[in-house]
């Protein structure tokens, strides 16, 4: 009992004092971006319970909308107040980082968001049903699939127009996840963003069982990596005694002598550095995709709502990344000569194993999803980097990835034949002599991720594979190169087959898209043709965001 | 009791909860083992939190709390719906989309 002690002091002094607690200091106008989502998504909720559902559609689409261009505002505000660097600092009590590369990367999330909400919104492709214009997402998710309540939901017009909250609740903690400064609300915003994409994958209006299956194998492999996050969290805790980001980066660094002898065994216990450290990076991992955690993600990517596939695909890489970039930078970088080797390896074999698989693919989505394994592995080889370069490149290719991976699925999501999108490949045969508008945009997004120059593609591996040059891993580089020319294999080949091969007589056609589709698609190629043209700007706008506050 | 004894408690509890998820096969099951864990990670907040004599882990212990009931929502939620579909709760049925 005797190394208690201290503990029991504590005790009586809080029992003795407990007539004033301070209230916390909150900067609201700084965390502004996430306050505006979230309230928005609670709207959506309300406007959910007391709109009558012929008016729910327009309204959830206003509101959304409305409510991420005024998210977006605040953050270009943040920006230009020079929060983004020179005012950049710690808000919350210490809870939320307002840094550049934070305010960058919600910036990011929130145009993501704001295109995939039109896809979301798409009511032209799927065929008329008894009147009603229908979307990509179940009449009503609780009626079993091909039953008598779903026929009756689809006979009355029904639509999910949940999906809108749902997807500004999982902008919210998408918001908060990069910018999250200590572990407590990494883990609350990783939950905040998890738990609506779960239920989002399980909406789709085809293929129902499909998507049902997808939502199961996520949520229990989610569940089960947040649980291991969560254990990382813990022992990170016994290990610095605090939670918050640079409370554990002193500790890690030497900087905080451990005074009491009742706390030898766990404060500064490199053992508990290690494996906490080693399962809070295995929880990111796992969101980013990256082998050998990123077993959900064909399944998923396969079986969710295109859309829904679109705005995860890109929207949770890009805040999965911004954690672990802050996490390995700023909390860790006293260990990096242990991390460095681990992500090295974790590296090779993301970027060997997803161009690999992903050339016996058969099914377009699949493809696409092993191909976004193969990017995670690219993006990984920037964050290696450990140096200034290191952060901006990660950040542009994340912007550049992202855009790319939308527009691709918004063209998924219109070659269709009588069973919904028609996403087996060898439907897709011949398709640019039937619709050359459709196949060559498709085409521009193959070739932006394959990494042929003047598209963003090249821009942002050239950036992160000379980040990581100037790193020291040059290795890395070799090894991202050779796996960029095996991904190039099979882009180029799904371009041939569109090209160069007859149509078949029983192939898919092409839907017409409303204004909705067509902007977003049409987003994807702007950024892709621009910040494959002249990406200076733009790499200049990164290399400002690049550097952490701690 | 020393309170170290605690953490391989909660160390164990985990790897109990982590191994069922692995091996058994009903999703029910796997959730559950999927709470072990998270109370497991409980149990360490507030044993590190005596340790450490500071109050963080115990707060941080109710917010897991609140999580966990979030999940539960969402997952049974989930199961449920494929349960209603399928007439079974086993995650082997599940295979749609094997290669």
């Amino acid at each position: 009992m005797t190394h208690a002690a201290p503990v029991h002091s504590l005790w009586t002094t809080a029992a003795a004092a407990p007539d004033k607690i301070p209230a916390p200091h909150i900067e609201y106008g700084q965390l502004s971006p996430t306050l505006i989502v979230l309230g928005g998504a609670i709207l959506g909720v309300l406007v959910e319970a007391f709109l009558p559902r012929r008016q729910r559609y327009g309204a959830q689409l206003f509101v959304s909308v409305l409510t991420l261009a005024a998210a977006f505002a605040a953050v270009v505000g943040l920006a230009a107040g020079d929060y983004g660097t020179g005012k950049a600092h710690v808000a919350a009590m210490g809870a939320i980082a307002v840094d550049g590369p934070a305010l960058f990367l919600q910036g990011t999330i929130l145009l993501v968001a704001l295109v995939a909400v039109f896809t979301f919104a798409e009511r032209r492709l799927d065929p008329v049903a008894h009147g009603n214009q229908v979307d990509s997402f179940a009449a009503q998710a609780a009626a079993v699939p091909g039953g008598e309540a779903e026929k009756a939901a689809v006979k009355a017009g029904f639509t999910t127009t949940e999906v809108f909250p749902l997807v500004l609740f999982a902008v919210g903690g998408m918001l908060v996840f990069p910018s999250a400064n200590d572990l407590l609300t990494l883990f609350v915003a990783l939950e905040v963003f998890s738990l609506p994409l779960y239920v989002l994958c399980a909406l789709a209006r085809r293929h129902r069982m499909l998507s049902q299956e997808a939502a199961v194998k996520y949520f229990l492999l989610g569940a089960f990596s947040s649980a291991f996050l969560l254990f990382g969290i813990a022992l990170l805790y016994g290990y610095a005694g605090t939670v918050g980001y640079a409370g554990i980066a002193d500790v890690v660094d030497g900087q905080v002598r451990n005074v009491t002898p009742a706390l030898a065994g766990t404060m500064g216990n490199d053992a508990l550095l290690l494996i906490g450290g080693a399962m809070v990076l295995m929880g990111l991992l796992f969101k980013i995709g990256a082998v050998p955690f990123h077993m959900w993600t064909p399944d998923v990517y396969q079986g969710a709502p295109t859309p829904v596939t679109g705005f995860m695909a890109a929207a949770t890489k890009v805040a999965a990344f911004g954690a672990l970039l802050r996490l390995l930078y700023v909390v860790l970088p006293g260990l990096r000569w242990d991390w460095r080797p681990v992500m090295w390896g974790v590296a090779i074999v993301t970027m060997l194993g997803g161009a690999i698989v992903a050339v016996t693919q058969t099914d377009v989505k699949r493809l696409l999803a092993y191909s976004s394994i193969a990017h995670a592995g690219f993006i990984l080889a920037g964050v290696i980097a450990t140096t200034p370069d290191g952060i901006s490149s990660v950040l542009f290719y994340l912007a550049a990835y992202s855009f790319v991976t939308l527009g691709a699925f918004a063209v998924v999501t219109l070659v269709r034949d009588a069973g919904g999108e028609a996403t087996h490949l060898s439907k897709w045969a011949g398709l640019g002599r039937r619709s050359p508008l459709v196949a060559a945009v498709f085409a521009v997004f193959l070739l932006a991720f394959a990494g042929i120059p003047l598209t963003s593609g090249f821009a942002g591996k050239f950036a992160v594979f000379k980040a990581a040059a100037d790193g020291g891993a040059g290795a890395l580089v070799v090894v991202g190169v050779i796996s960029s020319a095996i991904a190039a294999f099979f882009y180029i080949r799904v371009i041939v087959l569109m090209f160069f091969s007859e149509p078949r007589t029983d192939g898919p056609s092409v839907a017409v898209p409303s204004v909705l589709t067509s902007s977003a698609i049409a987003i994807g190629v702007a950024v892709t043709l621009v910040l494959g043209v002249a990406p200076q700007y733009f790499l200049d706008l990164a290399g400002q965001a690049g550097v952490f506050v701690r | 009791m020393n309170p170290v004894y605690y953490l391989y408690l909660a160390a164990l509890l985990f790897t109990i909860g982590a191994a069922g998820v692995l091996i058994r096969r009903n999703a029910i099951i796997l959730f559950m083992c999927v709470e072990l864990m998270l109370n497991a990670c409980n149990l360490a907040f507030v044993a590190f939190s005596r340790l450490h004599g500071n109050l963080d882990g115990q707060i941080i212990a109710f917010f897991t709390m609140v999580v966990a009931a979030a999940e539960v929502v969402v997952g049974l939620a989930i199961i449920v719906t494929v349960f209603r579909s399928r007439h079974s709760a086993s995650v082997d049925d599940a295979s749609l989309m094997k290669l």
